[in-house]
């Protein structure tokens, strides 16, 4: 293993594959990525696949419009031999309240201030674009034709290997298990496989962002949770969009090759790092299915599973250096939408490090907005 | 080797599985999330020693030593609308 880095990326999923890819496209010669497993095997490879630019606060809405257009690209970009498998047919946001669809009304108003081609549909027209959509219990629905979803492990798997292939080293299997600070500077990070010094780390742990950031000696308001997703035998194609609702809480997308794969938050989720299966979502999530997507009702279900969100107060994520420990950079507290923000991750950190002026300004998503009380809640999460 | 179906599921052949343990994909979940391997209905109790078994000849291990994806419920697929109904008839009677 190397004993030395210019930047230690902490984390093998989206981010820490997107940032390692940016660094060394900008030229950074000995970027080295640690995951305590295999690339992948986090948070990401458990996500839901979707993205969406229908979200409630300007930040979001353009960092989510950004990463789209990226990803409308990233077979081409990254020189992929695969394919990521990006469905652009939309996102179907449903609502069972007036007061959601007050919420749509003004998120939309934001949307389309950032130039996101979002809109109201009537029922009927939700009816059209999903047919075996139970209508009789909704008020009303928001559509974006531009959202969509692709496929979490051949996405990082593109950035993984762009980047390996610019000269980025990965070390799977590898913990980081402590970081060196001296004088208020990070001289290396220690790993169960020796000791790498580097001026520089990146924490892109997600769920275990606050255990990384401790080793800095850097306290952060964040938290992690369990979500779980579960998966159908694969079908005959039947459902475009994404359909998603905030109320009746659920998410539920048909993948390319037929499976139908959905989730939903629970409030009583307690803050830990557990991702066990349990039977209480499984119950859960067949009543919403059966109420809301009926036909989806007669599929069996063939797997669940677990992945943690890492939630911060206001539900945006933190991209910012430490004050405490210079060369201590976060990309972190995605709150479940790290995913979808992968590409501005890599742009907006990479950008950061070298000194760049950013492509997106992402200034107020600093860690010191928590204490100073500048939070801009994002209200459209599930 | 081309066509040699290794998961029925997903219809991965030997060849793409040897392809990727020869690019250092040598765990069974690393395989899995290129190729959708165990992912089917069959969550892979066809394919899954299969592989297991490549990954010990190829990097020199015993076959018990590779680990296999983690096992989660279901055991066997179950419609939904089934887990529905006991679970509002669950409901009714507390």
């Amino acid at each position: 293993m190397k004993n030395s880095a210019d930047v230690v990326i902490i984390g093998g999923g989206i981010s820490g594959c997107c940032i390692a890819y940016n660094l060394a496209k900008k030229g950074v010669k000995n970027v080295v990525v640690l995951d305590k497993s295999y690339i992948c095997s986090g948070s990401t490879g458990a996500c839901g696949a979707g993205v969406r630019m229908q979200w409630g606060t300007e930040m979001n809405c353009r960092i989510a419009k950004h990463s789209i257009n990226f990803y409308e690209h990233a077979n081409e970009t990254l020189e992929y031999e695969g394919d990521v498998e990006f469905k652009q047919k939309g996102y179907l946001l449903i609502a069972d309240t007036d007061k959601e669809i007050e919420q749509f009304k003004k998120n939309i108003e934001v949307q389309h201030k950032c130039g996101i081609p979002s809109r109201m549909v009537s029922l009927e027209e939700a009816k059209e674009i999903v047919p075996h959509l139970n209508t009789s219990i909704l008020k009303g629905a928001a559509f974006c034709e531009k959202d969509g979803f692709l496929n979490p492990f051949l996405t990082t798997d593109a950035f993984y290997r762009a980047a390996k292939k610019l000269g980025a080293t990965f070390y799977t299997f590898t913990e980081a298990t402590g970081i060196k600070v001296e004088n208020g500077k990070v001289k290396g990070v220690q790993t169960n496989k020796g000791f790498i010094s580097t001026d520089i780390v990146v924490n892109a742990a997600n769920g275990w962002s606050k255990e990384i950031c401790a080793m800095a000696g850097i306290d952060i308001p964040v938290y992690s949770e369990r979500h779980q997703i579960l998966v159908t035998e694969p079908v005959e194609p039947m459902q475009d969009p994404m359909v998603m609702s905030f109320g009746l809480n659920l998410y539920v997308q048909q993948s390319p090759h037929g499976s139908f794969i959905m989730g939903r938050g629970d409030p009583n989720e307690p803050h830990d790092l557990r991702i066990t299966s349990s039977w209480h979502f499984l119950e859960e999530m067949a009543k919403t299915i059966d109420k809301v997507l009926p036909a989806i009702g007669r599929l069996r279900v063939i797997r669940q599973w677990a992945g943690l969100y890492n939630m911060t107060p206001d539900r945006q994520p933190i991209y910012d250096k430490s004050a405490e420990a210079e060369g201590f950079y976060m990309a972190i507290g995605y709150s479940g939408h790290g995913f979808m923000f992968g590409p501005v991750t890599g742009t907006v950190i990479s950008e950061m490090i070298l000194g760049e002026t950013p492509t997106i300004d992402v200034s107020v998503l600093n860690l010191a907005r928590f204490k100073e009380g500048k939070l801009f809640l994002e209200p459209s999460v599930v | 080797m081309e066509n040699t179906i290794v998961c029925r599921c997903s219809d991965v052949t030997l060849k793409q599985v040897r392809d990727l343990i020869a690019q250092g994909y040598v765990t069974f979940d690393e395989i899995k999330r290129i190729t959708r391997i165990g992912m089917g209905p069959c969550q892979g109790k066809t394919c899954g020693q299969i592989v297991q078994r490549e990954i010990a000849m190829a990097i020199g291990q015993k076959m018990s030593d590779v680990e296999f994806q983690t096992n989660r419920p279901p055991v066997v697929g179950v419609r939904l609308e089934l887990i529905a109904k006991e679970a509002r008839r669950n409901e009714e009677q507390r």
